[in-house]
């Protein structure tokens, strides 16, 4: 079976995976980290690295947190 | 602009060195008088252009017009504002302030999509639930042979090994392709549960798939 790809992905669980809670607690420090490195990030954070990799709306969320921290600064 | 329902009473714990610019905004938005009321004033503003850059980012998604978009902005900016005045306390200084207040306009604008998700017309059904999940996953029709006894297997899985909860949550984001902001706004309840609630059901699945002999092993995967 070659076609299993995303049925795949969605059985798939990380046992690193923290959550939605403690990924929203900690998404502005992994954000700012991110913006400017984000493989630094994923490895001093790998539990919400791989939370993000599967929760679709954390993922969005850092999207726009990244994109409002590398727009115009307050 | 809202009018400030807050009264500060938390010191912040900013146990991290603070860069000048975050420490600006603590102190005035912990301060009082005229110096505070700017300071709120201005964090609104902000919020409110994070809001709407946020808003605008997602808009392939809502299916909603120039001024409800606004709206949608400004009742994001406006709550979101409340929430870091009355948790500025909660501020350690890991991040810059403004990164940790854009985190809250970020999070309100979410929640708000899930809920405007229900204002939408909804789609009638036009098919079988269970019928829609090959396409939900992208299995060709033409390779039906190569998947639909697998398919099955999940299915007598989700009705046999799930519980009633976990069962309604992946009916609903699975089969019916609800978005989980939209769900935790319907149920009342928060992300982290229903995330855990269908993270929960995948391991069950996988195990169940496993035992009939499927090419999904658990036993590196417990949470």
């Amino acid at each position: 079976m070659n076609d299993m790809s995303a049925l795949d992905h969605f059985l798939h669980t990380d046992a690193q995976d923290v959550g939605c809670g403690q990924a929203m607690e900690m998404l502005h420090v992994y954000a700012e980290l991110a913006a400017t490195n984000a493989e630094a990030a994923e490895a001093r954070y790998p539990g919400l690295a791989a939370h993000l990799r599967a929760c679709g709306p954390c993922e969005e969320d850092l999207e726009g947190l990244l994109a409002a921290i590398t727009g115009p600064r307050l | 602009m809202p009018a400030d329902p807050t009264t500060l009473d938390d010191t912040p714990d900013t146990s991290c060195r603070l860069d000048p610019e975050s420490a600006q905004w603590v102190r005035t938005l912990c301060g009082s008088g005229a110096e505070r009321e700017a300071a709120v004033v201005r964090l609104h503003e902000l919020l409110l252009r994070v809001a709407r850059g946020e808003v605008r980012r997602r808009s392939g998604l809502l299916g909603a017009d120039g001024p409800e978009l606004d709206d949608l902005a400004h009742q994001a900016a406006a709550d979101a504002l409340l929430a870091i005045t009355s948790k500025i306390g909660q501020f350690r200084g890991e991040s810059r302030f403004s990164t940790w207040a854009y985190k809250f306009v970020i999070f309100e604008v979410s929640s708000k999509i899930g809920r405007h998700f229900w204002r939408r017309p909804q789609v009638p059904l036009d098919a079988e639930e269970w019928e829609r999940l090959p396409d939900r996953f992208g299995l060709d029709p033409a390779r039906e042979a190569e998947w639909r006894e697998l398919i099955t297997a999940l299915r007598r899985a989700v009705e046999t090994e799930l519980t009633e909860r976990q069962r309604q949550v992946f009916v609903e984001i699975v089969l019916k392709g609800v978005p989980l902001d939209a769900l935790v706004a319907r149920l009342g309840s928060n992300r982290n549960a229903i995330y855990k609630t269908m993270f929960d059901a995948r391991r069950k699945l996988r195990t169940a798939l496993a035992a009939h002999g499927y090419p999904y092993d658990n036993t590196s995967e417990q949470r």
